[in-house]
């Protein structure tokens, strides 16, 4: 909680792989440390920003759910 | 000049590379359009040919061309000619299934698998955020669809079961008419998505239960921007696209003549060439994997072996390097071949499919698919075997550093 976001992207109304692909560009403007805030109402979101954080290393932060909305809080770690 | 048939003839044009392309083994994402096809097609691209729904004789022409399409395609798949609705794409097609049938269903469940092409999965996705409940069916080690799990998911509240009748990621052929016998009796419609099990197998609508089939002209060797979905005479649809009442309402918009004529006889060449050039195309596919299972150490074979595959598929998971890589050193090589999925290949994650068969990430990232098609020769096949193990070889070695 109570991370500064640095940049934020939405991608609601988006399906995989649009997500993952928006978050990845989108990262790629960071610099490491920074934060990001992706809100996507993908059902398969969730489980494939968990994928993607895990295997790029980036460090996630926060995960909700309000309703149908997902909201990832993601800090770039390199 | 192109000739028209069978393995001894010339791939039209020369497709997918900037320099002469040695081998093309890359027909799932993009096949060339069978020559005999585009002769019938061109005149009604030229002006000989008018509106299906104009009263003119050129639009009543166009109309019986239309239908003439509709019966060759409906043959194909051992249908009714009035279930045929022209789109624009198996993904279209798949869409109007998953989302046109919900929209008329009355039950809120949907049972699907894990290994679907997206163009089922996301608007299965879609459905969820408005409520539905869709059950994700795992598939095995090898890609299946287990037709037991298909049953012991259903509910009385299931309106639909989707499930693709081949893999074209991992080549692995689903028990379609196992999947159809365990739904029979039990009031749930029956989606098949049919893109590149059509024209390879002997798939029949009636024989396997199916209430809706999707299907791609080009996977047909037809040209790209039209697709179809058979419906069953009394199943219950709503159309996605909305206008002038078209392909019984089903799909409003001027049909795209000289592509569905030019898919219906895609449609009858598959049909009446398939016996031979399954046969042809298996043995390729052999002589592949052969090659390339003694040639790169380690290299993995994803999805279902002999009767059980595509006879046009072959895919490999090659551990310890990145399937981009490899792809890139096959290009400069005169080889097109893909990675398999054109999710992974945006995001550079492992698929879907791969990570419903449990392929580790290390192999995930080292996949290959070489789809070969009506004009791949052995020395197509040859070509791949001489060159990836050298390349796998030298790319292993740079990232052990």
């Amino acid at each position: 909680m109570g991370e500064t976001i640095d940049v934020k992207i939405d991608c609601l109304g988006l399906f995989c792989p649009m997500p993952i692909l928006k978050t990845r560009e989108a990262m790629k403007t960071l610099r490491s440390g920074q934060v990001l805030e992706m809100t996507s109402d993908d059902p398969a979101s969730e489980a494939d920003v968990r994928s993607w954080s895990a295997k790029t290393g980036n460090e996630l932060l926060e995960v909700d759910r309000d309703g149908a909305v997902y909201r990832f809080v993601i800090r770039k770690t390199r | 000049m192109a000739r028209s048939t069978g393995s001894s003839s010339e791939r039209p044009g020369n497709p997918g590379a900037v320099g002469p392309t040695r081998a093309y083994l890359d027909y799932a994402s993009f096949a060339p359009v069978d020559p005999r096809v585009l002769a019938v097609m061109r005149p009604f691209l030229e002006g000989g040919a008018g509106n299906p729904s104009a009263t003119h004789s050129l639009g009543l022409e166009a109309r019986a061309s239309l239908d003439g399409a509709r019966a060759k395609i409906a043959r194909l798949l051992g249908g009714t000619p009035g279930g045929v609705i022209f789109t624009a794409s198996a993904t279209e097609a798949n869409n109007l299934a998953v989302k046109g049938f919900a929209a008329r269903a009355s039950g809120r469940h949907i049972v699907t698998s894990a290994a679907e092409h997206v163009s089922v999965l996301n608007p299965c996705r879609d459905l969820e955020k408005r409520g539905w409940r869709v059950t994700y069916v795992g598939v095995d080690a090898e890609g299946l669809v287990d037709p037991d799990a298909v049953g012991r998911a259903l509910t009385a509240d299931t309106a639909l079961v989707s499930v693709h009748a081949a893999n074209l990621e991992i080549g692995t052929i689903q028990p379609i008419l196992e999947i159809g016998r365990a739904l029979r009796q039990r009031h749930v419609a029956f989606h098949v998505d049919g893109v590149g099990a059509i024209g390879r197998l002997p798939l029949t609508v009636d024989e396997c239960g199916i209430d809706l089939l999707s299907l791609s002209s080009n996977d047909l060797y037809g040209p790209p921007g039209a697709g179809a979905l058979w419906v069953r005479p009394e199943t219950k649809l709503a159309p996605l696209i909305l206008g002038g009442g078209q392909e019984s309402g089903f799909r409003a918009g001027t049909e795209n003549l000289p592509a569905v004529v030019g898919m219906g006889v895609a449609a009858e060449l598959a049909r009446v060439e398939r016996g031979a050039e399954v046969a042809r195309l298996a043995a390729l596919r052999d002589r592949l994997f052969e090659g390339l299972l003694t040639g790169v150490p380690e290299a993995l074979v994803t999805g279902a072996r002999g009767a059980r595959r595509l006879p046009h598929h072959t895919s490999v998971a090659i551990p310890g390097v990145k399937a981009e890589a490899i792809l890139m050193e096959l290009d400069l090589r005169g080889i097109a071949a893909s990675s398999g999925s054109a999710c992974s290949a945006l995001t550079g994650e492992p698929s879907h499919v791969l990570r419903a068969i449990g392929c580790d990430t290390m192999a995930a990232e080292g996949s290959l698919c070489f789809t070969a098609g009506r004009w791949t020769t052995a020395a197509e096949v040859d070509a791949v075997v001489d060159v990836l193990p050298a390349v796998v070889t030298r790319l292993r070695r740079l990232a052990s550093g």
